[in-house]
């Protein structure tokens, strides 16, 4: 249990963890539960006990589709997908730890992707 | 000059632990006026008080000062042991040297020089006593019970058990409130219509009980045992005193397309309507929103065919006045609207129902006769899904941060009901937490689960998506199994939660009683005195005060019955003597009392007064009642002349505790 | 004619030419004037709600007060920009931490703490021309057709900073849909996502998406499903494998207006 990595994840989030009732409603709601190793509700359960390490490694970060669903509908005001970005950020904050790299886009694109969707994706995961 | 007595506790060790209450006893005994100071270890005790009882006797005291524990605790007790010995009881003062001195402090140096400061000024507060009475007030014997549900009908039967009269003053054109509403009742399934309807059957038949239905309480004016309230008796349209409740005019109403409201809009009814079969009073009444004759003049076929003349197109509201001695709120209250909680569909698809239109689809006085069918085809559902908890223990702006405690238990009732009557259809509840807080309760809801299959998945749903051919995708979390489900329901009944009525607030405006900001009645203690409201005279029975089920409810009702029987049995009561006064040569007449009194107990009166120069001249001064002024004394800061004082809390004796705690 | 500050976003000027010429032209026909401010930047397409990161939500800020500066009210046409611009703009207005180190950062002439408004094209049809007026002005109505609103989820949510519409139950593109001649669909999955920039790295999660939102519309009856987004047209139009064809809002409006054909596609 990594005390400061915690703490500095709650803090980066701006998420007081305690207030989850858990109802699971995020994970409900998630439309990524199916791609997700790690579900909404497990990233605030995970987080509140200090278990970071397995949701660092995890490729649920990447699945997140930072649609807000799980903000907008938990009862409590939770909004895990702070959470979620806040472990996301620890991870691609690190030396090499980005997880799209320029080299990896051209085999991405089509005539028709809009560059948003590159700029949106770089966003998410690089630093 | 006074004769003062001191009497200093040692509360076992409570104070004499941290305060040398011997020091105490001394110095105190230096204090001018002081005659007698000593200290014993357990002054509330009967030997203490005969303490306090002799030397008031053998002294001769004409006032007494015992240093100890709170006023809270015991000042009751040193008044009654003064009253004894024939000493004014209103000659006594508490010094607080325990909750306020030897609780909160350590250092016995510090603690015993702080008991010696109060126990001073306390003295000095007493040298400015003067003896007081305790006034006397009538009782009026005669309640008045807002609300005609269960929690009013219970009342206002017990009271009249008593043999007092009761009014029920009833805003729905019946008595009957929720539980009418309601098939059957957890945990026994009883049917609610067969165990309610011969209580309002005996409400109406009791001589002692007056119901006004289709009324609401316009005014309340007055105090506890005389308040005159004012009520609206809204126009029906219909003579009471001579429609017989046939029902033809509600046949032959061409208007037929009003959403009925007893089936919760699930289906339709006349203009003109008796809202059910066991209504009490069994009396049409006629709603003006949709009748042709009262929107446009055209039709009056009820008229034509009321055999006894009762209709009257012209009848009026009209306001009567009534006195009560104690006024008991039961004003109940209603599932939130969901118009915030789409993610579930509810105002798009039919088949999304609340808890409540559930009730009414399977009730037999409801939209289908007692089958349960879909609203939107009429066909069976094979597959149904409830969802707990929407609206409620929510932190957010959409919902209510408490738990409506009578969902887990309903859902389980309709679960049950539904395996029972329908063994083909499959029931899913998704729960947070299943509370099951009652007698039996727990049980009722293990044989949801054990013996009638329901199946009950700890998680909740995220999204529902309504098809085309009628079925609907409920996605949901299982958060035991860890998946996300997709059930294909017929069905998906959302537990809403409850909140009070709405007319509560503007009631508990015109009573001058608390309520929090959920909107339901504060109560005057929140484990001890759970039916009275802070207000004196105002009691409270129901889910007005907090959501509560059929049993709480009665055992609520009664118990706000008995607290009213008890002061409607008085012939008069006591009042408190430690009131606010005007000095009326003072006063200006300028309303700063009146305006800051949370209690309504300043009026202002015109008085005649004799002027220097021989002539009266006619001036406006403050009045305040005693019977209704609870001394809080925000009226005497008010005041800008000086005038408003309290008795046994004057501004003279304030000043004097000050200076006594300077020196 | 009324004056907006209007910032098209980094693919309105690219791929999503369409959203943008369509939004000009019936914003003028409307009697609303579009002025870009004189450099922006991309808004970045998404918003990151970290409370540590401030660099991210500088472009936002510097067109906010661009706005600011030329005294005028902010206008996006596409999704995500509205979404980012308008969470950025929330969050400073709420969070006095991420303002001061913002202004701190920006050194602008004058601090900005959230003074701009920030429109949706669609709030400025709600709110400013009002749908009756655009009603009277529809000459080519779409009489008949059976449209779907598409929202997504960045139009609507999280709703305390976007207060752009009810988030489960809108109604804003339905009352579009309304004034110019249609028919609105309602279908449960018009406020859930595409996919969004799952499309980059895994198509089959994007695929998944879209294709649910095409089939629930497709399954209430819908002839067309219309958006806001660049890359929710994309998602639906490539990933979902429907055959429901997909416009931008825009274009709609301005056939409405009898305004397309002026306009080159």
């Amino acid at each position: 249990m990594n005390k400061n990595l915690q703490e500095q994840i709650i803090r980066s989030s701006g998420v007081n963890v305690l207030k989850c009732m858990r109802c699971g409603k995020c994970s409900g709601t998630c439309p990524s539960y199916g791609e997700m190793e790690y579900h909404p509700h497990q990233f605030v359960y995970m987080v509140e006990r200090g278990e970071i390490e397995p949701l660092l490694k995890s490729e649920s970060l990447y699945k997140c589709l930072t649609c807000f669903a799980c903000v907008e509908r938990c009862p409590r005001n939770v909004e895990p997908a702070k959470v979620v970005e806040a472990v996301r950020l620890a991870a691609v904050r690190q030396q090499g730890n980005n997880h799209l790299t320029p080299a990896q886009i051209p085999d991405m694109l089509d005539d028709d992707l809009p560059q948003q969707a590159i700029v949106t994706a770089f966003r998410k995961y690089t630093k | 000059m006074q004769r003062i007595g001191v009497f200093v506790c040692h509360c076992g060790t409570n104070i004499a632990a941290t305060v040398d209450v011997k020091a105490v006893a001394e110095a105190l005994g230096h204090e001018p006026g002081v005659v007698i100071s000593q200290d014993y270890q357990y002054m509330c005790s009967e030997s203490g008080q005969n303490l306090v009882k002799n030397s008031i006797k053998e002294h001769n005291l004409t006032g007494v000062v015992v240093c100890s524990c709170s006023p809270r605790m015991h000042e009751n007790t040193f008044r009654k042991a003064a009253a004894a010995a024939g000493l004014n009881s209103y000659m006594v003062e508490i010094a607080n040297i325990r909750e306020q001195c030897s609780w909160i402090h350590k250092d016995i140096a510090t603690a015993t020089e702080k008991a010696i400061i109060l126990g001073k000024a306390a003295v000095a507060k007493v040298h400015l006593n003067a003896p007081l009475t305790a006034g006397e007030s009538p009782v009026v014997k005669r309640a008045l019970v807002i609300g005609g549900g269960i929690a009013g009908i219970q009342t206002a039967l017990d009271i009249a058990e008593a043999g007092f009269d009761v009014d029920i003053v009833e805003k729905n054109p019946t008595i009957g409130g929720k539980m009418a509403q309601i098939d059957k009742t957890f945990p026994t399934l009883d049917c609610a219509a067969c165990i309610l309807t011969p209580k309002m059957v005996e409400a109406s038949q009791n001589e002692k009980i007056h119901i006004h239905s289709f009324s609401e309480v316009a005014d309340v004016k007055g105090f506890v045992g005389n308040f005159t309230v004012k009520i609206k008796k809204k126009a029906r349209f219909v003579d009471e005193t001579k429609c017989t409740g046939c029902g033809l005019c509600t046949e032959k109403c061409p208007m037929k397309k009003v959403p009925n409201e007893f089936n919760m809009g699930l289906d339709n009814r006349t203009a003109i309507y008796i809202p059910f079969a066991q209504a009490v009073p069994k009396v049409a009444t006629i709603d003006p929103n949709y009748c042709m004759m009262l929107k446009n003049g055209k039709c009056g076929v009820c008229s034509k065919v009321c055999s006894v003349g009762a209709i009257d197109y012209k009848q009026e509201d009209r306001i009567i006045e009534e006195k009560y001695g104690a006024i008991i709120v039961a004003t109940g209250f209603n599932p939130i609207k969901l118009d915030k909680y789409d993610e579930f569909a509810y105002n798009q698809c039919a088949d999304v129902v609340t808890s409540l239109e559930l009730e009414r689809l399977m009730n037999a006085a409801g939209p289908n006769g007692g089958t349960l069918l879909r609203p939107s085809d009429k066909t069976h559902p094979h597959t149904i899904v409830f969802v707990q908890c929407v609206g409620s223990r929510c932190d957010d702006s959409k919902g209510k941060p408490y738990c409506s405690k009578i969902c887990c238990m309903y859902t389980a009732k309709h679960a049950m009901l539904i395996r029972e009557k329908y063994p083909d259809t499959e029931v899913y509840v998704f729960y947070i937490d299943v509370r099951t807080p009652g007698k039996n309760f727990d049980e009722f809801y293990r044989r949801a689960v054990e013996q009638y299959n329901v199946h009950y998945i700890k998680g909740m749903v995220g999204k529902v998506t309504p098809k085309s051919d009628g079925k609907i995708d409920v996605q949901a979390s299982d958060l035991l199994a860890n998946e996300q489900l997709h059930i294909n329901a017929d069905m998906v009944v959302l537990a809403a939660a409850i909140e009070p009525d709405k007319t509560a607030r503007p009631l508990a405006t015109m009573l001058t009683t608390q309520m929090d900001t959920n909107d339901f009645f504060t109560e005057a203690h929140p484990k001890l005195r759970p039916v009275e409201s802070a207000t004196a005279g105002i009691f409270l029975s129901g889910a007005c005060q907090g959501p509560k089920d059929i049993p709480e409810t009665v055992a609520q009702a009664s118990a706000a019955a008995a607290k009213a029987i008890g002061l409607l049995c008085k012939n008069s009561i006591t009042c408190n003597p430690c009131v606010a006064h005007s000095n009326e040569l003072m006063c200006n007449g300028c309303s700063s009392c009146e305006k800051v009194c949370p209690y309504g107990a300043i009026t202002y009166v015109d008085k005649e007064f004799r002027m220097p120069d021989r002539t009266t001249a006619i001036r406006r001064v403050a009045s305040v009642n005693p019977a209704v002024c609870q001394g809080c004394g925000a009226c005497t800061v008010a005041c800008p002349s000086g005038a408003m004082d309290l008795n046994g809390f004057s501004n003279s004796q304030i000043m004097a505790e000050v200076d006594a705690i300077c020196k | 004619m009324e004056t907006f500050t209007y910032y098209p976003g980094c693919t309105l000027r690219t791929k999503a030419k369409d959203l943008d010429t369509y939004a000009r032209s019936s914003a003028e026909a409307l009697g609303i004037s579009l002025v870009e401010p004189a450099d922006w930047q991309c808004c970045g397409g998404a918003y990151t709600t970290a409370k540590d990161e401030i660099a991210t939500k500088l472009s936002a800020v510097r067109t906010l007060n661009a706005a600011k500066e030329s005294g005028t009210a902010l206008v996006t046409v596409c999704s995500a920009c509205h979404n980012v611009i308008k969470q950025t703009n929330y969050d400073i207005s709420n969070n006095d931490d991420m303002a001061m180190k913002v202004n701190n950062y920006l050194k602008l002439s004058e601090p900005y703490s959230g003074e701009t408004t920030v429109y949706h094209y669609l709030e400025l049809l709600r709110d400013v021309v009002g749908f009756d007026k655009l009603k009277e002005k529809v000459v080519n109505p779409f009489k008949g057709k059976k449209i779907a609103a598409y929202y997504g989820c960045l139009l609507l949510r999280p709703s305390k900073a976007l207060a752009m519409d009810d988030p489960e139950n809108p109604t804003i593109m339905e009352d579009f849909i309304k004034a110019i001649g249609g028919t609105p669909v309602i279908y449960a999955q018009r406020n859930e996502c595409c996919g969004g920039y799952i499309t980059m790295e895994d198509k089959a999660q994007a695929a998944k998406r879209s294709g649910a939102v095409m089939d629930s519309a497709k399954d209430q009856g819908a002839d067309m499903v219309i958006t806001a987004c660049p890359l929710c047209l994309y998602n639906l139009r490539k990933n979902s494998g429907s055959d429901l064809p997909v416009y931008y809002f825009t274009e709609l409006l301005a056939e409405a207006l009898g305004l397309k054909e002026a306009n080159n596609e």
